[in-house]
């Protein structure tokens, strides 16, 4: 199949890269562009681990034709924050032990921004069930819910 | 010394890896890609049992972007060894199977290729000639005489110094049965139960210009997978740079030594860069499991609470092959009995062997059914003579200086402080006989068995 070239706005910078027509958006961050945060636990929309923002909502990029994502904003991990200027919510991931393999972690952290983003007050249960279709195995889910209610309540302080 | 001069203990320690995990730069095994690296697919048994007449790889190898393909041939020992070290034998398991096949899923014959979807077609151009044959699957028939014997020594159970279950014999069972007041039996199991890690198995291998080989695994056990992969490889272990340490979610489930010996071959073969990596479909369905466990119990128990006769059947499903079962059913054996003083034991502890999955390690195996079974059963126990259920336990705890049926002596018992202490954290009152009692009122001051 002939490639084609797809530009999008990456992590604020706009980014055009020749890919396969039917390479999914996750294969395209991971093994074209090396952002390699963005994880690969299942392949069929069953885990979150690949949870990127699209136009600022959650979306699991295993599932998203990189075609697609043309014209678009596209907002991965390493976007948010970095070792040095962590994001508030990675901040509460590391302080409050949230990460165990860590592997899940950045699609956590991802579906949390989306949701932080558009409800700044979220209940316990509202946070839950934005987090519902990211699976943790090391089952650090209430660590995960208490650094997520760490941040909500740093913001309503601020 | 006190606590204090330890510095750290008792402090809340940040994790040294944790901010690379927060901020996506821990890197990965499946993170790792080498310029000209080749993709590894593996082609697998599609039945439960069977013998191979023919595997035909032409097809595959003229398919345009495979590099070679792996097979039996390749492998210089053909083995996985890997409780060896442990006498835990015969060999069972081929690296990649030439005879016959033992479980759906197993490994024949693996693909290198120069992309993975290329190396993913080119699998299902394998021609296959396996000789179906009716598959053993539910323990208690694998060890029935009707059963074909599926293991080249003649049966469907690991042996045991001759015997084709672990024995543990202590005091006369048959003669103190006849004296209970009671005698309480129960049936419990459990179903296999597959690790699931986020992470699936993942192994990057490049060959080095010194002759050496730079291994990147996600073994949850680096040195153990570096000893085996040299022994299938024939090669002394210096040629093998281990890499590993970052593993995403094991469980027990990644360390079977199940990727890198194979990658390192086609590494070797090809001369470039390899990388294996497990779909979700391999990791829930070809991967080892827990063992499915069926345990019964035949208890003799006096009005007052002691049990005085505990017997246990328990049949492990080692699946397929060994790996970690024959040594998971030995640490069950000896934990059947539970954490209790009985006088009188009898444990008869079968790993048996069924055309499924292998089952393997996972986190307390072999140990934690057996506290599942022992605690229901002593639940059971207390309902049945209307004992109350803190009682029941404090009263048969093992006491230090007490012997327990693998002979060895009691000698950190924490139970009784244990149960006080839970009590007292949920607000139960337990009567004053109970809080009394300790780990160390055996031998005359108080030990009912004393
Ligand atoms: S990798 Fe996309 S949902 Fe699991
Ligand atoms: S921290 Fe391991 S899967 Fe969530």
């Amino acid at each position: 199949m002939e490639s084609i070239t797809v530009t999008f706005k990456l992590n604020g910078k706009t980014t055009a890269v020749a890919i396969e027509p039917l390479e999914s958006l996750r294969t395209v961050l991971r093994e074209h562009l090396h952002l390699h945060a963005t994880k690969a636990g299942c392949g069929q929309g069953g885990c979150g681990s690949c949870t990127v923002l699209v136009n600022a909502e959650p979306v699991l990029s295993c599932l998203m034709l990189a075609a697609l994502a043309d014209g678009q904003e596209i907002t991965t991990l390493e976007g948010i924050g970095t070792a040095q200027h962590m994001h508030p919510l990675q901040a509460a991931f590391f302080d409050r032990f949230a990460a165990q393999c860590g592997y899940c972690s950045p699609g956590m952290i991802m579906a949390a921004k989306a949701l932080l983003d558009k409800n700044p007050h979220p209940t316990r249960a509202e946070i839950a069930e934005a987090l519902a279709g990211n699976l943790c195995r090391c089952t650090g889910y209430v660590a995960i819910l208490d650094a997520i209610e760490d941040v909500v309540t740093q913001m309503q302080e601020a | 010394m006190g606590v204090k001069q330890l510095g750290i203990v008792g402090q809340s320690v940040k994790r040294r890896d944790g901010i690379g995990h927060v901020t996506g730069q821990t890197q990965y095994v499946d993170d790792v890609f080498y310029t000209g690296m080749l993709w590894l697919k593996m082609v697998r048994s599609p039945i439960s049992r069977g013998i191979i007449h023919g595997i035909d790889t032409s097809k595959a190898e003229a398919f345009p972007g495979v590099v070679t393909v792996v097979t039996a041939k390749d492998v210089p020992n053909n083995w996985y060894t890997i409780l060896c070290l442990i006498g835990v034998e015969p060999n069972d398991e081929p690296v990649l199977a030439h005879e016959e096949v033992m479980y759906f899923g197993e490994p024949i014959c693996a693909i290198v290729a120069e992309t993975e979807a290329i190396a993913a077609e080119a699998a299902a151009l394998v021609k296959l000639d396996i000789e179906e044959l009716p598959p053993v699957l539910e323990m208690e028939f694998a060890i029935s005489p009707d059963a074909p014997a599926i293991k080249k020594w003649g049966n469907n159970t690991f042996m045991y110094d001759g015997y084709n279950h672990r024995k543990l014999r202590f005091g006369d069972f048959e003669k103190a049965i006849q004296q209970a007041d009671y005698v309480i039996e129960g049936d419990y199991s459990l179903s296999p139960i597959e690790h699931a890690p986020i992470e699936t198995h993942c192994c990057v291998v490049k060959p080095e210009p010194d002759g050496r080989l730079t291994v990147h695994s996600n073994t949850q056990a680096l040195y153990f997978t570096m000893d085996n992969t040299a022994i299938i490889l024939q090669v002394p272990s210096q040629r093998l740079h281990m890499i590993g340490g970052t593993v995403g979610g094991g469980f027990g489930g990644k360390v079977d030594v199940i990727t890198e010996p194979i990658t390192c071959i086609a590494a070797m073969k090809t001369g470039r860069p390899v990388k294996w990596r497990w779909t979700r479909e391999e990791e829930m369905r070809k991967s080892s499991t827990r063992a499915g466990v069926k345990m019964h119990y035949t208890d003799g128990v006096m009005k007052d609470g002691r049990i005085i006769a505990r017997k246990v059947r328990s049949l492990e499903d080692a699946g397929a092959y060994h790996r970690h079962s024959p040594y998971g059913v030995q640490k069950h054996m000896a934990n059947l009995p539970g954490p209790y003083t009985i006088p009188n034991v009898w444990v008869d502890a079968y790993c048996v062997y069924t055309n499924r999955q292998p089952s393997s390690a996972m986190r307390g195996f072999g140990v934690t059914e057996a506290t599942f079974a022992v605690e229901c059963q002593m639940e059971r126990i207390a309902r049945t003579i209307g004992m109350d259920s803190w009682e029941i336990r404090l009263i048969n705890a093992y006491r230090n200086g007490q012997m327990r049926p693998v002979q060895k002596v009691v000698e950190d018992a924490t139970l009784i402080e244990t149960i006080q202490a839970a009590a007292e954290l949920i607000g139960h009152e337990l009567p004053a006989h109970l809080k009394a009692m300790s780990s160390d009122d055996y031998a005359g001051k108080g030990g009912h068995h004393g």
